[in-house]
């Protein structure tokens, strides 16, 4: 059995222990590695090698294909064949490029929208009474827990034209005429931020809580105001969780396709959703390859970062 | 700074009302007896019927549960053992790509995932269906399993082990009774999350799924893009109640295990 060598305390024992555990060990590291090798590295070798195919009317949809049976000629025939026709027709195509501007876009205005509205959660929850923050820690994590899709879903009804948000506004006299909100780009940022605030908010409360608040009392005592103080301390010293929590937030939101689709209008176009539409309307698989390529390229960077400023978090607290 | 003040009471308030007020909202008017979701015409249970009396919904649960109960069991045992490979195994070749590769699908947009996966199926000549949308399920689910058992695995000694090992264990006995035990309440946290995960999961089923094999997410979304029913209310607040229970169940039984481990520990130091 694989689980058999967890434990590998020190090299003295891993070695009397002999060439059994030595075997459970390759065992418990070699399944989900060829898993994770198999079903998620080498997906990515085949969308790149479609990304660079063409179109043709036919199933699968893309030429050309690699034919197993015709061995190294056959591979070398299809290396040809292959050109970069689909990066090409990307960059002539305005659709494209604007669906990129126009997903970097909404991704850093909402990403700064969740962290206005979690920073003052995040800091309430920290300064709450002891036995009152895992209730409202549980509380903050519960949402995540129910569907995606069924939370956005929720957003339409109180959106719309003849939804409770109107109604409230119309009964209040806020307004006199309901608002178009639904199909509009407010409604996408409405809808990352209610999504992803509770990814915003955790890393936050994670910092906040830990924060030594001697520091504050010692501002207080040499005359700085609640507000300086919270300027030149909490702020500052909470910045790496603003960091992590940006981040949680700005990736995935860069590649959302759900919340534009159902909350968005036709006008709006973001990357996540031209791939959809690429795919799935105009079946074309490696254009669709070509768009997922270069999402990908456009997240290495925040990715990267953020990997970086974790490390660095990891080593401070260390 | 132990009592709520003004600000914070305010701020908790409006952020909890924010979070939940869509939730509640959706609940209380899938009780509605109007088709017009948004007017109150009186209190009624018939869209739950007709959810119950719907076949193509209540297909489409079940093979959700099925798909769910599938995947987020051999998530749990890969992600475990990834979580083992992590934290246990010492370095071995590869191991940053490993590592990358657990963290990678967590950040990954789920159009790229669904995207590549449909396009392994195909080259490999798998037919679409209730396998495939396994297959991704276990994939991305794994990472998360994996990430919730290691946060457990990373916070305890190794002491434990290391005595079962001197007292004349072996390792596999070793882990059975004594690190299965302690990561147990974190097992059966992953366990949930890769089900729920699984449950929720929209975009990566639609690329891995095939004629036949329809999930409820994706027939909810069929009927969202039509616009808003009273059904689909009905239906997602039995998803919502149904995850709800799990969850704070869940935790309720982990709480208990940790007192019940608290207490031991304090009789066991005591006795010594």
């Amino acid at each position: 059995m694989t689980v058999a060598d967890i434990t590998s305390p020190t090299d003295e024992t891993s070695k009397a222990s002999g060439t059994k555990a030595d075997w459970g060990r390759t065992l418990l590291i070699a399944i989900p590695y060829i898993w994770l090798l198999i079903f998620f590295l080498a997906p990515f070798v085949i969308v790149f090698k479609i990304s660079l195919s063409d179109v043709v009317i036919a199933r699968p949809p893309y030429f050309p294909t690699f034919d197993l049976s015709e061995g190294w000629q056959g591979f070398l025939a299809m290396l040809q064949a292959f050109d970069l026709e689909n990066y090409v027709w990307l960059t002539e195509d305005t659709l494209y490029l604007n669906s990129y501007l126009s997903s970097l876009k909404i991704a850093s205005i909402s990403t700064l929208l969740t962290l206005c509205i979690g920073y003052p959660i995040a800091y309430s929850m920290a300064k709450a009474p002891q036995e009152w923050r895992a209730t409202l820690l549980m509380l903050v994590i519960l949402p995540f827990w129910t569907s995606f899709l069924i939370r956005v879903y929720a957003w339409i009804g109180i959106l719309k034209k003849e939804g409770f948000l109107n109604y409230f506004l119309l009964w209040t006299g806020i307004i006199d005429e309901p608002l178009t909100i639904l199909n509009t780009d407010t409604a996408i940022y409405i809808g990352i931020v209610y999504s992803y605030l509770p990814f915003m908010v955790l890393p936050l409360y994670a910092v906040l809580e830990k924060l030594d608040t001697s520091l504050l009392e010692a501002a207080t005592d040499l005359g700085c105001s609640p507000l300086k103080s919270f300027w030149v301390i909490t702020l500052p010293l909470s910045l790496p969780g603003i960091w992590a929590g940006c981040f949680l937030v700005f990736i995935p939101a860069l590649g959302e396709f759900v919340i534009p689709d159902i909350l968005g209008g036709s006008s709006t176009i973001m990357i996540g959703k031209t791939l959809w539409v690429e795919f799935f309307s105009n079946r074309d698989w490696p254009v669709a390859s070509a768009v997922a390529i270069l999402l990908l390229f456009l997240l290495i960077l925040p990715i990267v970062l953020f990997q970086k400023q974790q490390e660095k978090q990891m080593e401070v607290s260390r | 700074m132990t009592r709520f003040n003004w600000f914070n009471t305010t701020t908790l308030t409006l952020g909890f009302a924010f979070l939940y007020l869509p939730i509640i909202l959706l609940m209380i008017y899938s009780f509605n007896e109007s088709r017009l979701v948004t007017v109150w015409a009186g209190f009624s249970t018939r869209w739950y019927q007709s959810v119950f009396f719907n076949e193509s919904f209540m297909n489409a649960a079940w093979v959700t549960l099925r798909v769910g109960f599938l995947s987020a069991s051999i998530a749990t045992v890969f992600g475990t053992m990834a979580a083992l490979v992590l934290n246990r195994a010492g370095p071995f070749t590869g191991k940053t790509l490993f590592t990358g590769m657990i963290y990678a699908p967590m950040v990954m947009p789920e159009v790229i995932t669904g995207l590549s996966l449909l396009l392994l199926f195909v080259s490999l000549d798998f037919t679409r269906g209730f396998w495939t949308v396994t297959l991704a399920h276990i994939t991305f689910s794994m990472c998360y399993a994996a990430v919730v058992v290691s946060a457990r695995l990373a916070t305890f000694e190794k002491d434990l082990e290391e005595a079962a090992l001197d007292l004349g264990c072996t390792r596999f006995s070793a882990f059975m009774q004594v690190t299965l035990p302690i990561i147990f309440p974190a097992i059966l946290a992953a366990w949930l999350l890769a089900f729920t995960l699984s449950l929720d999961d929209l975009v990566i089923a639609s690329f891995a799924s095939g004629p036949g094999a329809t999930t409820l997410p994706m027939k909810i979304y069929s009927q969202v893009r039509i616009g808003v029913s009273p059904e689909i209310n009905a239906l997602s607040s039995i998803l919502i109640a149904v995850v709800a229970i799990g969850v704070v169940t869940a935790s309720l039984v982990t709480k208990q295990a940790q007192l019940k481990r608290m207490k031991e520990e304090r009789l066991a130091t005591n006795a010594s």
